[in-house]
């Protein structure tokens, strides 16, 4: 860690380590933060959903009679009710946490804890009104987002990989280097590394709009408006198995993405994220 | 800067962030059950049928399938068989005995047999019943119009609304405030898929599924589709029956506009 503090470059003769850039949009930083609130809103909300019927099929129609390809579940053996995850052929014992965990002090069939629903106890209505009204924030959120990014070239200038970085060797060369947690410093983190570019892109313009458009096709009003939808996913069964998918890699990015702003840089990463302001190491020196 | 304090610091703030999170969370809960936090959570219903009339049109229909995609076994949902003597009595006789009442701001009110019902034109569709746990059943239902039915009877001014009562009682109270019931508006009313329904896949309406007659209003949720339908009342508002939400499940937390 540095005990200097250096301000703008070129703000003080005092030799500098590290000198301060712009490196997020207060667009970007609002819609950031507020994107998390939602996220968060909505996962917690839609396991309570899916509390309501906790199996997820493919097709047209998916009822209690059909095919599962994955369910969480629950079953009375001797007097003790044991809870299980289903995932084709595959079935796991999952007592405590899927399927059968403690509420209110006793072991109760429910498919995900209440811990990790919205509310804490069962209400779909109440948990169908969070997820909806948060649904709205994010759409109207992310539509600010993509709008701000596509007029004011922040995706051109720091979503779109360089030709540079796109080379399999670069690309080789940064699976290796995070592979070890090592991440670039210096003039070189003034962009993003092309695996962290690339990761951004597929959730910005893949898993978000797939959520948002699965999530839609649910709707049996949107999907008397635009019937194209249902038949796109194959079914609103198939609609509604594709939005858990999409919600669980969501997931999956977030738990990469807070370990890498972790391992790469805590306090400069979140105070970029914060104030805007992101600390560049000046060359030839140890940040 | 010193790196103890650094440390410290670092730690006080994440600590913060955690205490945070748990905080919001049952606060989360908290506010559930507040009134004027679940009414601002309820706005979102205004805007979402806002946005959805606003897309569907008058006319939009749900998508109608084919035989092949009929669910092998149609989920009964709710209510499989109404408990009471006169429903007893009506299915012993199949329902020979069974009127349906049209009453309310009608010219004429009506009562109908399951035979006039049948005399009137007929529509048969394929279609998706989708249920808010998240399950989705296709059945073929066949029916008349409700239109049909509401145009026979004469609309009064002022009618807004079509409120359907029905046989079974899904939670069993004293002042009958656990009897099903439900409604929907003139625009779901006249539109083209609403029917009442007496027949499915090819038979008469099982009782599971809500015999004599059912309501299918195809553009919304499972539990709009009203079953052991009794009676019709055309009304100028809803807010007068039980609990005041226009209908069993909307007294009970869900929405009124069922198209999400």
């Amino acid at each position: 860690m540095t005990t200097s503090i250096s301000g703008e470059a070129g703000a003080s003769p005092a030799p500098r380590r590290r000198h301060f850039i712009r490196r997020h949009s207060l667009t970007v930083r609002l819609t950031h933060w507020l994107n998390v609130v939602c996220l968060a809103m909505l996962l917690l909300s839609g396991l309570q959903i899916f509390n309501a019927h906790s199996r997820l099929y493919w097709g047209k129609y998916g009822a209690d009679a059909d095919y599962a390809f994955f369910a969480i579940g629950s079953e009375q053996q001797n007097d003790v009710l044991r809870g299980f995850l289903h995932i084709g052929s595959l079935r796991i014992e999952t007592t405590g946490f899927l399927g059968v965990s403690q509420e209110d002090g006793s072991a109760t069939a429910r498919a995900f804890p209440t811990w990790l629903t919205l509310p804490s106890y069962h209400d779909l209505g109440a948990g169908r009104r969070w997820h909806f009204s948060f649904a709205w924030l994010l759409v109207s959120n992310g539509l600010i987002y993509l709008l701000d990014g596509l007029f004011r070239g922040h995706f051109r200038r720091d979503l779109v990989p360089g030709r540079d970085q796109l080379a399999p060797r670069h690309l080789w060369h940064e699976v290796l280097q995070h592979a070890r947690l090592r991440f670039a410093h210096g003039e070189e983190a003034r962009r993003y590394n092309a695996l962290q570019k690339l990761s951004y892109l597929a959730v910005v313009f893949g898993l978000l709009p797939l959520m948002v458009l699965t999530g839609l096709t649910m709707s049996p009003g949107i999907d008397a408006a635009f019937p194209f939808l249902p038949g796109l996913f194959g079914g609103r069964p198939s609609a509604r198995s594709l939005h858990f998918i999409t919600a669980s890699l969501l997931v999956t990015f977030v738990v990469v993405h807070v370990v890498m702003v972790v391992v790469s840089g805590l306090w400069n990463n979140l105070r970029s994220m914060i104030t805007g302001r992101y600390a560049i190491a000046d060359e030839g020196e140890k940040p | 800067m010193s790196m103890r304090t650094d440390w410290s610091r670092r730690r006080f703030l994440m600590s913060m962030a955690a205490g945070a999170g748990a905080a919001v969370l049952a606060g989360c809960d908290r506010l559930s059950q507040n009134a004027s936090a679940d009414a601002v959570l309820r706005e979102t219903e205004k805007l979402t049928r806002d946005a959805q009339r606003s897309l569907l049109g008058r006319h939009a229909l749900a998508k109608e399938f084919t035989e092949a995609d009929l669910s092998p076994v149609f989920r009964a949902n709710g209510t499989q068989m109404p408990d009471s003597d006169e429903y007893a009595h009506l299915l012993e006789r199949e329902f020979a005995d069974w009127r349906l009442q049209v009453d309310g701001l009608v010219e004429r009110p009506q009562r109908l047999s399951l035979y006039d019902l049948k005399r009137f034109p007929s529509r048969t569709q394929i279609t998706r019943h989708d249920c808010v746990e998240g399950w989705s059943a296709i059945g073929k239902w066949q029916g008349v119009p409700l239109a049909l039915i509401l145009s026979a009877a004469g609309l009064k001014p002022g009618a807004r609304y079509v409120v359907f009562h029905c046989a079974d009682e899904l939670e069993q109270t004293l002042d009958g405030s656990g009897r099903y019931y439900e409604s929907i508006d003139l625009l779901d009313a006249y539109h083209p898929q609403t029917i009442l329904a007496y027949g499915m896949n090819g038979k008469n309406l099982p009782v599971a599924h809500g015999a004599p007659l059912r309501l299918r209003v195809e553009r919304q949720l499972g539990y709009k589709h009203a079953k052991y339908v009794m009676r019709i009342e055309v009304v100028d508002s809803f807010g007068a029956f039980f609990g005041g939400k226009g209908g069993y499940w909307e007294d009970r937390g869900y929405e009124w506009y069922a198209g999400i």
